[in-house]
C-alpha cells in the first residue's frame, strides 16, 4: 500500500521532470541564435528567397508567437505526436527509432564493462595496502578528468592505428563496438569505481564484518558476501549519473567513432537547428533518465529490506 | 590440574608503527569449564586483548607474546588460514549490539548458517534444522519465523539470542562475549546473561569483556582488571569485588551509583556523604506541570501508536524528578512534550502556570530559554567545526549579553563545569566523551535555566566518568538551585540522582513517589521486576 502509494508520486514526479525537459529545451532552442527556416531549406550555404523563407515559415507554424508555438508543441506532444523531423521529413519517431537499437547496444555494453571494471577494482583495492590504493585512485583520477574525446583519441592511436585490433570507425560488427564500449565505459567506471570503494571501506568497519570475519569466512567471502552488497546500494543510487554520463558519452563517441546512433542524431540535428528532431532526443533521454530511477526505486526495495518496512 | 583451554603470557600489542602499548603485558589462563571476565573502561585494552585470540586484532596491529596458547597449541605464529580453522569453528565471538553485529541485508537465519556451512559438511537442508534447533536452543520463539526474519525485524535481546546462536552453531569449545548486554534494556540483559550462563555449563571456557561489574559478578569465576593496557587485579569474583585490594578498583566499585543514594559522591573513593536528610521543596508554583499528556503517531497503514498515556506531574524548583524507563517506554517523547518540541494530542504543559498553547510565539521563546536540554550524545548535538569557545559563544549571545562580554560568560560556564578557559580553542572531536558532556552542560547553563531536562546525560559514558557528571549535576543543583527532570534506564542512576521518581512502561506512569518509598517498597509488579533485574556488584546496604 504505501510501497504503491510512494511509486506513485515518483511517478507524477516523472511526469514534472519530463515537463521540465520539454519547456527548457523549447526555450533554449528559440533562444539561441541562428535561423530554423534558413537552416531547413539549404543549410548555412544557401541563399533562398524571402518568398521562400517565408514559405517555410507559415508550413512550421515559425512565423506565430512563442508561445502560441510552445502551446502547439505541448498540445501534439499530449497526443504523443513528437513532430516531424524540418531536415529528414520524417516523423521524429521514426527517425529516433531508426538509430536506436545502435546507441541501446553501445550504452548496454558500456553500462555493463562500467560495472563490472569498477566493483572488480573496488572490491580488490578497499582496504589494501596504501601505495595499491594510490595506484587505483591515481588511475581513476586521471580516467575522470581526461575528456571523454581525447580518451577515445588515445584507444585509436594504441589499438586500432598502431596494433590494428580493432576498426578505426563503423557499426560493423562486435570487434567496431570494442574501443566506443571502453571510451564511454572507462569514465563511468572510474567514478563509481572511486565511490564504491569509499564504501566498502566504511562497511569492512562495521561490526557485522568483524562477526563475519570471527565465524572463519575468508576475506574475499566478507567482500563479496557482506561488504559488496551494503555497497552496491550507492551503486544503485548513482544510476541516475550513469545514464546521464552514458547519454551525454554517446553523442561523443559515436562521434568520433563515427557510428550511426541517437547521439549521431542528436549532434546533426543540434548544428542543423531541427528543432522537432532536437526537443524529440531531449524529451526521449528524459524519459529514459526518468524510468530508470523509478526502477531504481523499486529495486532498492529488493536490495535492502529496511527499505519497505522501516 | 587440566591444562588450560587458553593460556596467555605478557601479551604485548601495539598500533602503527611506533604507537605505543595497548595492551602491556598481560597475562591470563582459562581452564575448561570456566569464566574469566576482562573488565576495564574504554581505552583499557580489554577488546583487543579478546580479538587477538581470535587473530582479528585489527590492522596495522603489531603483537608479541611470550606464549600465546590455546588448547595446548601454539597459535602466536599462525597465519590466516589456520586462524580460519579456529574462528567460528573452535572459538564463538559475540559482540555487543548485534543490531550492527548482524549484517542487516540478510535474514538472521542466513546468518546463523554461515558458521555452519562454513565449517561442516552439512547439506543445506540439515543446516536450517540445525539453525532452528539452536534458535530453540538460545530461548528464541517461533525459530521458523525468526530465522527468516531480518535484524531490524527483531528486538534487542532476540537479536543478541541470535548473535549467540551464530557463535555457538559448531560448538566451540571457547565463547568470547564482548559486551554482550551493553546495547540492551535492564530485564533484557538479565536474560540474555541467565542465556550466557546456562551455555557455561559443559567443559568450553568463556571469556566476557565488559566495563559493567555488575555483568561480571553473574557469570565470571575469576576476574581480571584492565587499566591502561595491565592487569592491576586479578581473582576469583567474589574476591575481587567483595574485597579489593587495588585503588582503581576500588574506585569502579564505589562509582557504581546503584549502591548509593542522592547526597553522596561517586568520584571519590569511598562514596562520601555529602547531604543525609532529605531536601524539601518549595511546592507553590511548579517549573513546569503536565496534565493528562496523551500523543500518538501514525503508523503504517493507518494504525496510531499511543506513544504517551495520559501522563501526568510536576517539577518544583530545585528538585529532581528522575523518570525511569526501557526503550519504548515513551520517556523521551514525554520530555519533549514538556520542552514544547512536540505538540501533545490531549492534556496539556503548563511553565509556571501558564500553558504552552496560550503562549505568544515571542513568550514560548522567553519560556524555552528558561527549560534546557542535555542529551546522551553530545557529539551529534554540536556542530563538529565549531569550536566550544563558539558553541558556547552561541548559546551566550541568545540571552542578549554584548560581544565584549561574551567571551568572559563562556568562561564562566566552563569554570562552573570544571574545564578551562584552554578548552574554548577545541572543536568536539578534540574532547573526551566526559569533557563534551561537560560541556553540553556548561550550554545548557548559558540563559541562567530553572530546569534542565537531562535525557540519559551519562548512558553512553564509561562508570567512573559517568560518577564524575553525575557529581557535577549534583554540585550545580546545590549551587544554583537548578531542577532536573533526569532520564535513564538505568535505575541504578535514577536511584542516586531523583528526589522523586516516575516509573513509565508501554506510556503509562506505573508508579510514582518519593525514591526511598519506590525502590524500598515498590507496589506496582513491574516496578519490582525491574528492581529485580537490576545487577548490584555488592549487595545493597541495608535501609
Amino acid at each position: 500500500m504505501r510501497q504503491l502509494k510512494r511509486i506513485a508520486t515518483r511517478f507524477a514526479a516523472g511526469v514534472g521532470v519530463l515537463w521540465g525537459a520539454a519547456t527548457l529545451s523549447f526555450a533554449a532552442l528559440h533562444v539561441t541564435a541562428g535561423d530554423a527556416a534558413l537552416a531547413t531549406v539549404a543549410g548555412d550555404g544557401a541563399n533562398p528567397t524571402q518568398a521562400v523563407l517565408d514559405r517555410v515559415r507559415a508550413d512550421y507554424g515559425l512565423d506565430q508567437p512563442l508561445w502560441q508555438q510552445y502551446l502547439g508543441y505541448l498540445g501534439r506532444l499530449l497526443q504523443g505526436d513528437l513532430g516531424e523531423s524540418y531536415q529528414q521529413r520524417v516523423p521524429v519517431a521514426t527517425a529516433i527509432g531508426e538509430q536506436l537499437g545502435e546507441t541501446v547496444q553501445l550504452a548496454l555494453s558500456a553500462a555493463l564493462v562500467a560495472v563490472v571494471l569498477a566493483v572488480g577494482t573496488a572490491v580488490l583495492t578497499a582496504r589494501r595496502r596504501p601505495w595499491i590504493r594510490s595506484a587505483a585512485s591515481g588511475t581513476e583520477l586521471v580516467l575522470t578528468s581526461f575528456p571523454t574525446f581525447v580518451l577515445g583519441l588515445v584507444l585509436l592511436i594504441v589499438f586500432s592505428f598502431q596494433a590494428g585490433w580493432f576498426p578505426v570507425s563503423g557499426n560493423d560488427g562486435p570487434a567496431a563496438l570494442v574501443l566506443p564500449t571502453f571510451t564511454l565505459a572507462l569514465p563511468i567506471a572510474a567514478t563509481l569505481s572511486q565511490v564504491l570503494r569509499t564504501e566498502l571501506e566504511e562497511v569492512l568497519e562495521q561490526p557485522f564484518i568483524l562477526t563475519a570475519r570471527s565465524r572463519g569466512m575468508r576475506d574475499a567471502g566478507v567482500r563479496l558476501r557482506h561488504a559488496l552488497r551494503h555497497a552496491l546500494i550507492q551503486i544503485v543510487t548513482m544510476s541516475g549519473f550513469v545514464i546521464g554520463g552514458l547519454l551525454g558519452g554517446a553523442v561523443i563517441t559515436e562521434t568520433l567513432f563515427v557510428r550511426r546512433g541517437v547521439g549521431q542524431l542528436m549532434l546533426t540535428a543540434t548544428t542543423s537547428k531541427d528543432i522537432p528532431l532536437v526537443l524529440g532526443v531531449v524529451l526521449f533521454a528524459a524519459a529514459v533518465y526518468v524510468v530508470v530511477n523509478l526502477v531504481v526505486d523499486i529495486v532498492y526495495g529488493l536490495i535492502d529490506p529496511r527499505v519497505v518496512t522501516a | 590440574m587440566t591444562a588450560p583451554l587458553v593460556r596467555v603470557d605478557d601479551l604485548r600489542v601495539s598500533f602503527g608503527g611506533h604507537g605505543a602499548d595497548v595492551v602491556d603485558g598481560v597475562s591470563f589462563t582459562i581452564a575448561p569449564g570456566e569464566c574469566l571476565a576482562l573488565v576495564g573502561e574504554s581505552g583499557s585494552g580489554k577488546s583487543v586483548t579478546a580479538r587477538t585470540l581470535v587473530g582479528l586484532t585489527g590492522h596495522g596491529a603489531r603483537v608479541r607474546a611470550a606464549a600465546l596458547q590455546f588448547d595446548g597449541r601454539d597459535v602466536s605464529r599462525h597465519t590466516e588460514r589456520h586462524w580460519r580453522g579456529i574462528r567460528g569453528a573452535q572459538v564463538g565471538f559475540v559482540l555487543q549490539d548485534a543490531l550492527s553485529s548482524l549484517d542487516a541485508l540478510r535474514p538472521v537465519g542466513r546468518e546463523i548458517a554461515e558458521p555452519l556451512a562454513l565449517h561442516t559438511t552439512l547439506t543445506k537442508a540439515a543446516r536450517r534444522e540445525k539453525v532452528l534447533e539452536l534458535l530453540r536452543a538460545v530461548g528464541v520463539p517461533e525459530p521458523e519465523l525468526r530465522a527468516q526474519q531480518y535484524p531490524h525485524q527483531l528486538s534487542g535481546g532476540l537479536r543478541q539470542r541470535a548473535l549467540i546462536a551464530s557463535a555457538i552453531a559448531c560448538g566451540p569449545r571457547l565463547l568470547i562475549a564482548d559486551e554482550p548486554t551493553t546495547a540492551l534494556d535492564a530485564t533484557v540483559q538479565a536474560q540474555i546473561l541467565e542465556l550466557l550462563g546456562g551455555l557455561k555449563r559443559g567443559d568450553a571456557g568463556m571469556l566476557v569483556v565488559s566495563h559493567d561489574l555488575s555483568v561480571v559478578a553473574r557469570l565470571a569465576d575469576r576476574v581480571a582488571v584492565l587499566r591502561d593496557g595491565r592487569i592491576v587485579e586479578h581473582g576469583p569474583t567474589r574476591q575481587v569485588l567483595q574485597d579489593p585490594q587495588h585503588e582503581y578498583t576500588k574506585a569502579l566499585l564505589a562509582a557504581v551509583p546503584a549502591t548509593h543514594a542522592k547526597g553522596t559522591r561517586l568520584s571519590s573513593a569511598p562514596a562520601a556523604v555529602i547531604r543525609a536528610t532529605p531536601r524539601e521543596f518549595d511546592r507553590s508554583t511548579p517549573i513546569v506541570a503536565a496534565e493528562g499528556l496523551v500523543k500518538t503517531y501514525a503508523g503504517p497503514d493507518r494504525t496510531h501508536r499511543t506513544v504517551v498515556r495520559e501522563v501526568s506531574f510536576a517539577v518544583h524548583p530545585g528538585e529532581t524528578l528522575g523518570i525511569v524507563g526501557e526503550s519504548g517506554s515513551g520517556k523521551t517523547t514525554t520530555a519533549r512534550l514538556i520542552l514544547g518540541l512536540e505538540r501533545a494530542d490531549g492534556g496539556h504543559v503548563s511553565v509556571r502556570g501558564r500553558r504552552w498553547d496560550s503562549l505568544s510565539p515571542a513568550d514560548k521563546r522567553a519560556e524555552r530559554r528558561r527549560l534546557q536540554i542535555v542529551y546522551q550524545d553530545p557529539l551529534s548535538s554540536f556542530d563538529p567545526r565549531y569550536t566550544v569557545g563558539r558553541v558556547l559563544g552561541e548559546a551566550v549571545a541568545v540571552t542578549g549579553l554584548r560581544a565584549a562580554q561574551r567571551r568572559d560568560r563562556a568562561v564562566e560556564l566552563l569554570e562552573q563545569v570544571s574545564l578551562g578557559a584552554e578548552h574554548l580553542k577545541r572543536r568536539p572531536l578534540e574532547l573526551s566523551g566526559g569533557q563534551r558532556q561537560r560541556v553540553a552542560i556548561a550550554r545548557a547553563l548559558a540563559p541562567e535555566p530553572e530546569l534542565i531536562v537531562c535525557d540519559e546525560p551519562v548512558s553512553a559514558l564509561d562508570v567512573s566518568v559517568q560518577a564524575q557528571i553525575l557529581d557535577l549535576l549534583a554540585d550545580l543543583q546545590e549551587r544554583l538551585g537548578v531542577a532536573y527532570l533526569f532520564i535513564s534506564h538505568d535505575l541504578g542512576v535514577i536511584h542516586h540522582v531523583s528526589d522523586r521518581v516516575l516509573v513509565m512502561k508501554d506510556g503509562e506512569v506505573v508508579e510514582s513517589g518519593d525514591v526511598r518509598q519506590i525502590f524500598t517498597a515498590p507496589a506496582h509488579p513491574y516496578t519490582r521486576t525491574l528492581l529485580s533485574a537490576v545487577l548490584t556488584p555488592a549487595p545493597l546496604p541495608a535501609g
